[in-house]
């Protein structure tokens, strides 16, 4: 049997997916955002989350479905701050206490993720070091300079989005798609990519912008 | 005595910007800085979800949700623009890497401190996006703010109120009165508006100014304030 790693059915690829599970969401800014594969999830009806995404409350983002459907105990990110004059489900949420926030400078938020998927489980970073965001964490001085200690991000599954995919789950990104995918994708024991066309022919091997080994699925959804 | 408007402030700063240099721009009026660049002068805009050569906003037949920077802004990329992922964005941020990082801010303190992350608005939550990196790691942090909050309350202090984002790490501020660069004997003034003295300039900041020798006045084009 040759590998073939494109699939039509979402819902069936995350049936190993269960309450409490931890989630990585990739997308910046409206690029990159899987949200064919998220509302999939959602229709899951699991519970107790833990999301990372870079931002909980981006309008154009489909993480807030699921925290509209208190479907979410905690969010890892570095942006929590609703546009509009009402409060975001996200805010309302964490406001009434009932999710948990750890916000992170973008720059942590991102190296913990690629450190989960490097095998590194810590690193020193000077990012934050003398901010509230830093308190309760380790600092070490190298050279003279101050860091804090971080601790690397793992998941059970990881949802991306990218452009073309092949049977291999071999990835291109177009415009600034990529973001956090590619540290996302080597992060997660279950990674599922969402493309505009899947082929089965292979990508040029100069052309591949993530290594179909850490994709397990590829599903199309024929539009950009 | 006119205040400057907020393209005013962005042309200022623009100004100093030199040829060759990579530059990120924070949300607000950082972002205008790009398009005050004076003509000819070739500078590499990073934009950290991970445009390095980011180039103006896209037309309305140009637009590509696909393509923005860190402001969800639909963009163009500069010619000899590539684009990479967060992680590689990141480390050329916190590697050192930056020449210069203007941010927007809250309030900024006379040992170089910068607030610009929680204004502890009311039941909004934190926005932190790349702030930190960036104003932990550029070469040079550089803070476009106005002079004053709406209230009228200095946002130039002795010492930082809300939140830092990063300590002492401020080195130019760029008002809407005045162009000051921040050292170890604090605010030194170097170019005002016209027609402000030195005693009213003090008189809005909360923290002692020093005025340089050479301390000059601040020639704006007229600019229309527009979003």
């Amino acid at each position: 049997m040759a590998i073939d790693k494109r699939i039509t059915s979402a819902t069936e690829a995350m049936q190993g997916i269960k309450d409490g599970a931890t989630i990585m969401l990739s997308g910046f800014g409206g690029s990159g955002f899987a949200n064919t594969l998220i509302t999939a999830l959602r229709n899951l009806g699991l519970r107790d989350l833990t999301i990372v995404a870079n931002s909980a409350t981006h309008p154009l983002a489909k993480t807030q479905i699921l925290i509209e459907a208190k479907q979410v105990r905690k969010v890892i990110c570095s942006a929590a701050r609703g546009r509009g004059k009402d409060l975001s489900a996200f805010e309302e949420q964490w406001k009434a206490g009932t999710i948990e926030l750890e916000v992170l400078a973008q720059g942590t938020f991102a190296e913990r993720i690629r450190a989960g998927g490097a095998g590194i489980p810590a690193f020193y970073t000077p990012s934050a070091v003398g901010t509230d965001l830093a308190n309760g964490k380790e600092i070490r001085r190298f050279n003279g300079r101050d860091y804090v200690l971080e601790t690397a991000i793992e998941a059970d599954l990881t949802l991306i989005r990218g452009d073309i995919g092949d049977r291999f789950g071999n990835l291109t990104f177009r415009g600034s798609q990529a973001n956090f995918g590619p540290a996302m994708a080597t992060a997660a024991k279950l990674v599922i990519a969402e493309v505009f066309t899947a082929q089965e022919a292979p990508i040029a091997p100069d052309r591949v912008m993530l290594p179909g080994v850490f994709v397990d699925h590829v599903l199309a959804v024929g539009s950009r | 005595m006119k205040k400057l408007n907020r393209q005013q402030m962005a042309w200022r700063a623009a100004q100093d910007l030199q040829e060759g240099m990579l530059v990120n721009l924070g949300l607000g009026m950082p972002v205008a800085c790009s398009q005050y660049v004076p003509h000819g002068r070739e500078i590499v805009f990073q934009s950290e979800n991970g445009i390095i050569g980011a180039g103006p906003l896209a037309g309305k037949n140009a637009a590509d949700p696909d393509l923005v920077d860190a402001g969800s802004r639909q963009i163009t990329v500069a010619i000899g623009g590539v684009v990479i992922d967060s992680v590689a964005s990141f480390a050329m941020i916190r590697g050192g890497h930056i020449d210069v990082t203007l941010l927007g801010a809250f309030e900024v303190a006379a040992n170089g401190d910068l607030a610009n992350w929680d204004s502890r608005m009311p039941d909004k939550g934190p926005l932190v996006g790349g702030a930190m990196d960036l104003a932990a790691s550029a070469k040079a942090v550089w803070v476009i703010m106005e002079h004053t909050t709406r209230k009228g309350a200095p946002r130039l202090l002795d010492t930082c109120t809300l939140p830092l984002t990063a300590p002492t790490c401020v080195k130019r501020v760029y008002t809407d009165l005045a162009v000051l660069s921040v050292g170890p004997a604090g605010f030194t003034i170097h170019e005002i508006i016209p027609g402000l003295s030195q005693a009213g300039l003090q008189a809005v900041t909360g923290a002692k100014l020093t005025f340089a020798p050479d301390c000059g006045v601040i020639n704006a084009p007229d600019l229309t304030d527009e979003e």
